[in-house]
């Protein structure tokens, strides 16, 4: 009986306790509350720790004090939290904390609405807050990836001592779908080279001052040596029907699932439309969609809930040999697949 | 004769290796400045309480920003404001451990007020040691919330004028009338005998702290003379003639006895008791068989729409909780948008095998509509060739689309009339749709409903498989 019927913010908190994650400390906001009411219900039950912050930027500097304590530490939140979560991030990112943030994107900018939107793109993929910093970020597209990339971000965080985004929108957060619960962890990382715990032979530092103007300066080529290694060794993406594309969509989230049914349609009419899907957002996969010309791909689409966040990334890794387009919905409003097919046809004149 | 050996207390790291430059035997603190007095306290008492080696102890933002490079306990620096947020988690973390939140003027009662005054109010189990020298002394001598009325810093060059910069904040009093905190007091560094009662008031707090006693909070007056402008003589003084009369010293809030030990449970980690403490069963998962199903019916896209009340999301929940257990994939979408709030409701089921594409059901194979408005809205959207059930009772139009096959089934009627609840009437769409489809066997369904309606009464699991075979068999008998 480990598959069950869920919503997508209640899978991100069944990964996160399978991860071994001992506290939670987050804020209310929709869509993202069933992320704290998920973990208020299930962490007592394991005797971890759950606390209603009472405000966002507390509950991230909480979780820079669980993390810098040695715990798996987990927070959760939406657009407008997250941007007052960025502060806390930054000193998360200098003093290499690992923790899991989980952003469920909602419509802005300011109050905007609670419909889903991709408009975090930009402040969680290239760091956000102040400083020379990058958040390692999981795009997941259902309740399945949503526990088991919450489970990977853990021991993403605990690999490279970095924060570490789920970022999805509403619709991902709010459906339900089947989720098979991983076995929990058997074993944690020792941290006990940083982590404070206050003993005799702990007497660690959690810190990210740097006064001396050269240390602040070899801190930050260690961070982007961190960032490099990160970018060699953990792209994830997925790619559906690419094997002949001609037409390739790019999305990623609760998009790339209408994009895969725009893919199936346009297929049954002998259209060659493939999906690229990047997973993981930063490190972002760039080398594999600038290879899509040499492999035979004329057009590029991408499709975000925003008006170009992520295309930016696209035709940065393209650079000039073709130039995506780009379709979007925005304020909450999420394209069909039959939007997707006639945009097709409108540019490239091939999909009827 | 009694022989006063002068030394540096044990609470204090040998040598001051995380400060840099060449100076590492003397703090950065200004002569004169009371950090160092407090600081000294503090080391001490974790000297004298055995208890170096059981703190962790918190750095503000301000002078006392490099706090850590001076005390041999486990350290974290923090963000502005944000000490009693960290102390917070640190002691959570750490529940047998002394955890010090150190901080200033501006940082407790200006950008962390509200830090400060919800740990207080939680009961945290930590030790706030507060030096109040009303004034900002590392950005160089700005207004704090403790400024005194008329007093000149470089943001209030003429004085702090109270109609335009309120009044100096007192941080004893707001925080003891909070119901939580075990022990409020403020003392003063100005003089040999007040530096004698803050020692002990110190010592007092380290000791609550370490019998796990909750909040403790020591406010302490301090000097600044760089930032007054004062030599150190006269800054005592100062203290004396114009703090104390504003900032009355003394205790403000000591439970004594009454005093609650703090108690946090021990995390569960071993894998198979998570499992077992979230009703996790190792058991796999074992699928009902499935029947036939015609192929119209193999990959559904399910659009269910009515007003509040209905069981409109119960309906599309139940529908995915079903085809579920015959191994299904399944997907449940909500209308997500303005309507949630206004009364009608929809959402989107899908179920196939294989992977599913948009959760949203734009063009769905069924529409399932409960009242005349959804009717309208949707019947346009129904693919050619797909299936309409819809509620005769309250639908007194007849659909329009001629391509699609129709179900006209008195939902609300077999739920309200036939079986005397108005509220059963998901489970007469779940009995409807199994009959269409043939997806579900209705004695699979009866069989999932303790598991569906966990915690209901007997009498309603038996009435809703009651309204399960009376949707189905009204199917049944009429088409």
């Amino acid at each position: 009986m480990a598959r069950m019927l869920m919503k997508g913010n209640y899978a991100a908190v069944y990964g996160a306790a399978m991860a071994g994650c001992t506290a939670y400390y987050g804020y209310p906001i929709t869509p993202a509350s069933e992320v704290a009411e998920s973990a208020a219900a299930l962490f007592p039950k394991l005797g971890r720790t759950f606390v209603q912050a009472e405000s966002e930027v507390s509950a991230i500097n909480m979780v820079y004090g669980a993390a810098g304590s040695g715990q798996r530490v987990m927070t959760g939140s939406s657009g407008p939290g997250i941007s007052l979560k960025m502060e806390g991030i930054s000193y998360c990112a200098g003093a290499a904390l690992p923790c899991v943030i989980v952003d469920i994107m909602r419509g802005g900018p300011g109050l905007g609405n609670i419909g889903p939107e991709q408009s975090d793109y930009n402040q969680v993929v290239k760091g956000g807050g102040h400083g020379n910093y990058r958040n390692i970020v999981l795009a997941p597209n259902c309740c399945q990836e949503m526990c088991d990339y919450t489970m990977l971000a853990f021991e993403l965080a605990d690999k490279y001592r970095t924060p570490v985004f789920v970022l999805t929108d509403g619709v991902i957060g709010q459906m339900m779908e089947s989720v098979t619960i991983p076995e929990p962890v058997k074993e944690l990382p020792d941290k006990s080279d940083y982590a404070v715990f206050g003993t005799p032979l702990n007497k660690n530092l959690v810190n990210s001052i740097y006064i001396d103007h050269d240390d602040l300066e070899w801190w930050n080529m260690e961070l982007l040596k961190k960032y490099q290694v990160i970018e060699e060794n953990e792209v994830m993406f997925e790619e559906y029907m690419m094997d002949d594309a001609e037409i390739v969509v790019i999305g990623y989230g609760s998009v790339s699932r209408v994009l895969r049914t725009a893919v199936d349609n346009a297929r049954a009419n002998g259209v060659k439309l493939g999906l690229f899907r990047p997973i993981t957002l930063f490190p972002f996969p760039g080398k594999e969609i600038a290879a899509l010309p040499a492999r035979g791909v004329k057009h590029i689409l991408t499709v975000e809930l925003s008006t170009g966040q992520m295309v930016d990334d696209v035709n940065l890794a393209l650079s000039g040999v073709i130039k995506s387009d780009l379709y979007f919905r925005l304020g909450g409003n999420v394209p069909s697949a039959d939007e997707i097919t006639d945009k097709i046809s409108e540019l490239y004149g091939e999909v009827k | 004769m009694k022989k006063t050996v002068l030394r540096k207390p044990k609470g204090f790291i040998d040598v001051y290796k995380y400060k840099p430059g060449a100076e590492k035997d003397r703090t950065h603190y200004c002569p004169g400045c009371g950090h160092g007095i407090l600081h000294k306290l503090i080391a001490e008492a974790l000297e004298d309480l055995d208890l170096v080696d059981e703190t962790i102890l918190i750095s503000p933002v301000g002078c006392s920003v490099f706090a850590y490079y001076y005390f041999d306990t486990g350290n974290f620096q923090a963000a502005h404001g944000r000490a009693p947020a960290v102390a917070t988690a640190a002691s959570r973390a750490n529940p047998d451990k002394v955890v010090i939140s150190y901080q200033g003027d501006g940082d407790l009662a200006a950008i962390g007020g509200n830090n400060i005054l919800q740990a207080a109010n939680r009961g945290e189990n930590i030790a706030v040691f507060f030096v109040n020298n009303a004034i900002y002394g590392m950005t160089g001598g700005q207004m704090a919330p403790t400024t005194l009325e008329g007093q000149v810093t470089t943001t209030t060059p003429y004085g702090r004028n109270v109609d335009t910069d309120g009044y100096p904040i007192k941080m004893c009093e707001v925080l003891s009338q909070l119901t939580a905190p075990t022990y409020v007091e403020r003392v003063s560094l100005h003089d040999a005998p007040h530096i004698r009662k803050a020692r002990n008031a110190v010592r007092k707090a380290l000791q609550n702290a370490k019998e796990r006693k909750g909040f403790q909070f020591i406010e302490v007056l301090s000097s600044c003379p760089s930032g007054w402008k004062m030599d150190p003589v006269k800054s005592m003084e100062w203290i004396k003639e114009k703090m104390l009369p504003l900032y009355p010293l003394g205790v403000y809030r000591d439970k004594g006895e009454d005093a609650k030990i703090t108690k946090r449970p021990v995390p569960v980690m071993e894998p198979a008791a998570v499992w077992e403490k979230l009703g996790i069963s190792a058991e796999k998962d074992v699928d009902f068989p499935r029947g036939d199903v015609a192929d119209e019916y193999k990959k559904m896209s399910i659009r269910v729409a009515g007003f509040g009340g209905q069981g409109i999301m119960v309906t599309g929940q139940a529908l995915a909780s079903v085809a579920l257990e015959y191994g299904y994939n399944v997907s449940w979408l909500p209308s997500y948008g303005p309507e949630m709030r206004g009364g009608t409701a929809n959402c989107s089921v899908n179920i196939q095998d294989g992977t599913i594409g948009a959760a949203e059901a734009v063009k769905p194979s069924m529409l399932l509509a409960m009242n005349r408005p959804s009717l309208e809205k949707f019947e346009g959207s129904v693919m050619p060739g797909g299936t309409l059930l819809y509620n005769s009772t309250l639908i007194d139009i007849k659909p329009e689309r001629t391509d699609i096959k129709v179900f006209a089934v008195p939902i609300t009627g077999i739920a309200d009339d036939e079986l005397g609840n108005i509220r059963v009437q998901s489970l007469v769409n779940i009995g409807a749709y199994a009959a269409i489809t043939g997806m579900f066997r209705v004695e699979d369904v009866i069989t999932l409903l303790p598991k569906l309606f966990k915690g209901r009464k007997q009498a309603i699991i038996d009435l809703n498989a009651k309204a399960v075979k009376a949707g189905f068999n009204y199917v049944k008998d009429n088409f």
